[in-house]
């Protein structure tokens, strides 16, 4: 298949071709070729692209997977409605909140 | 490697990159860039890289509006394969009771005697700048036109593959862990590759942590770091065009070209500190605030939180210059919350100042000496 049509990162619609020309360009930290192509970024949060982008990074460095760093996963763990999140803040009441806003 | 070089910077996020751009197109190639971690790894890319030239001061609008410029071709002048992301949708600065409206006014004045193209809007005009604002807490708003935000990793990589390409050396993953002086000049720094690397100057950008980097060249600065909380939805189509920020609330809230909302809130009950873990709190305090204004997001996911630091000084205004007694150092540090968005032209000016070029606009009361002068600025726009 062509490289065009793998697609790496479901979320965000990044191709291997997309990863390749990242690391052709130069950029072969995972941290930073998280932050330009946006992968590892959609709502599973790099769950199922983290590992295929490791993998590349790693074999176009000549590195073993296992001594690269992985990136931290940030929270939430699952996405959350903003409403929600503001009627548990208004159920705790603005006194325990501790703030006036 | 290069042992020597004429100048060092410390720190890879906005302000070192594009001061080493800066400086390179001035002739001086001859720079070293020292990032302890990644490129965009401190500050510069946790944050909301917003940009507004609604200031209260003189010299925050030209700042603002210098950037604003800058970034507007930044692209094209830097021959950036990627995109900076610059997207001027404008910002809405919402008022809540009739003071705050006066300043704003008085604000607006001065904005448009430099250029800028601000304007007082009544609630019905900000309705229709953004149609899904409550109006109801509204007393009226100043909107701009040419602010916006842009991407903090693009613009950055874009201001650092550009100073490479003109002969700059970015060293990622090498923390500098010493400066060495001798009498009154720097000679050089270490890093913690074990390198000595004599340096003519060494400019401190580094951010939250500028005030260790201080002390390592004997320099005592009044700053501390604080820690700020941001987060961001699902995309969803657009229909947010501008930036909307209440000092009210102390929130901003911005739609990306990409189509996320992200949203931020001051906490006026944070510790000073290095912590960057994130709390459910903020959560669900910034969801509290920014629905209160802007009710219709209530349906939107968030995917991702995280945080970042503010540096901080008693105006919250940055220090910039150099330190009396010592020659060849230099410092671009303290930005609080505004450091992306003077960040363009900061870089400029420090460039110009370290090669003793002449400057495009007077920054001297930005000077460490301030402080001990007692002539602290009392900027009435800061978030
Ligand atoms: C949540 C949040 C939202 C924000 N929103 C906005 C906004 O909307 N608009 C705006 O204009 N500003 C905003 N800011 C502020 C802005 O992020 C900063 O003012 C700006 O990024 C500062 O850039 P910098 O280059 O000085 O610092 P940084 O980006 O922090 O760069 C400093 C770098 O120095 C490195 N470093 C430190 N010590 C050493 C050492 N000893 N050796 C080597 N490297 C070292 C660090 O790793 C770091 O990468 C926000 C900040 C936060 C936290
Ligand atoms: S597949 Fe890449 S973020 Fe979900």
């Amino acid at each position: 298949m062509n490289e065009e049509e793998i697609i790496i990162c479901r979320c965000e619609d990044i191709t291997l071709a997309d990863i390749r020309c990242m690391l052709q360009a130069g950029v072969d930290d995972v941290e930073e070729m998280k932050r330009l192509l946006r992968c590892g970024m959609g709502p599973c949060q790099g769950r199922t692209c983290r590992p295929l982008i490791m993998q590349e990074v790693a074999s176009h460095r000549g590195v073993d997977l296992e001594d690269m760093k992985v990136p931290v996963f940030r929270p939430p763990f699952i996405p959350v409605k903003l409403g929600l999140l503001a009627e548990a803040y208004e159920r705790r009441g603005e006194q325990d909140n501790g703030q006036t806003s | 490697m290069a042992r020597r070089a004429e100048v060092a910077i410390i720190g890879g996020g906005i302000i070192g990159c594009a001061t080493a751009y800066e400086l390179a197109r001035l002739g001086m190639t001859d720079v070293i860039v020292f990032e302890k971690n990644y490129l965009t790894a401190g500050s510069t890319g946790r944050c909301g890289a917003g940009v507004r030239q609604q200031w209260g001061l003189e010299m925050n609008v030209r700042l603002a509006r210098g950037s604003c410029k800058i970034l507007e071709s930044l692209n094209e002048d830097l021959q950036y394969d990627g995109d900076i992301g610059f997207d001027q949708g404008g910002y809405l600065v919402l008022a809540f009771d009739d003071s705050q409206m006066e300043q704003f006014r008085k604000n607006v004045k001065l904005q448009n005697s430099l250029g800028t193209p601000s304007r007082t809007v009544s609630v019905d005009e900000a309705a229709e700048i953004v149609p899904h604002i409550n109006t109801e807490p509204l007393v009226g708003a100043t909107f701009c036109p040419e602010d916006g935000h842009a991407d903090p990793f693009h613009t950055t990589m874009a201001y650092a593959e550009a100073a490479r390409r003109l002969g700059v050396d970015i060293r990622t993953y090498t923390e500098v862990t010493d400066i060495e002086v001798e009498g009154d000049r720097i000679r050089g720094v270490h890093t913690d590759d074990e390198e000595f690397i004599s340096c003519g100057m060494v400019l401190n950008a580094a951010g939250p942590y500028s005030g260790p980097v201080a002390q390592m060249a004997g320099v005592e600065i009044p700053v501390y770091s604080e820690r700020h909380q941001i987060l961001v939805t699902e995309p969803v189509n657009r229909y947010q065009k501008p930036m909307v920020i209440s000092f009210q609330h102390g929130f901003y809230c911005q739609q990306t070209p990409h189509g996320s909302f992200i949203l931020g809130l001051g906490d006026p009950s944070e510790p000073k500190g290095f912590n960057i873990e994130t709390s459910w709190q903020f959560m669900e305090h910034v969801a509290h605030s920014v629905l209160s204004v802007l009710p219709p997001l209530a349906d939107l996911r968030v995917v991702r939180q995280w945080s970042g630091l503010y540096n901080i000084t008693p105006d919250a205004q940055p220090i910039l210059g150099g330190v009396p007694g010592l020659q060849d150092y230099y410092m671009a540090v303290g930005f609080s919350g505004h450091g992306f968005m003077v960040g363009p032209m900061t870089a400029r000016l420090m460039a110009q100042m370290m090669t003793g070029e002449d400057m495009d606009m007077d920054i001297s009361m930005l000077d460490l000496g301030r402080f001990d002068r007692g002539e602290l600025i009392h900027e009435p726009s800061v978030v």
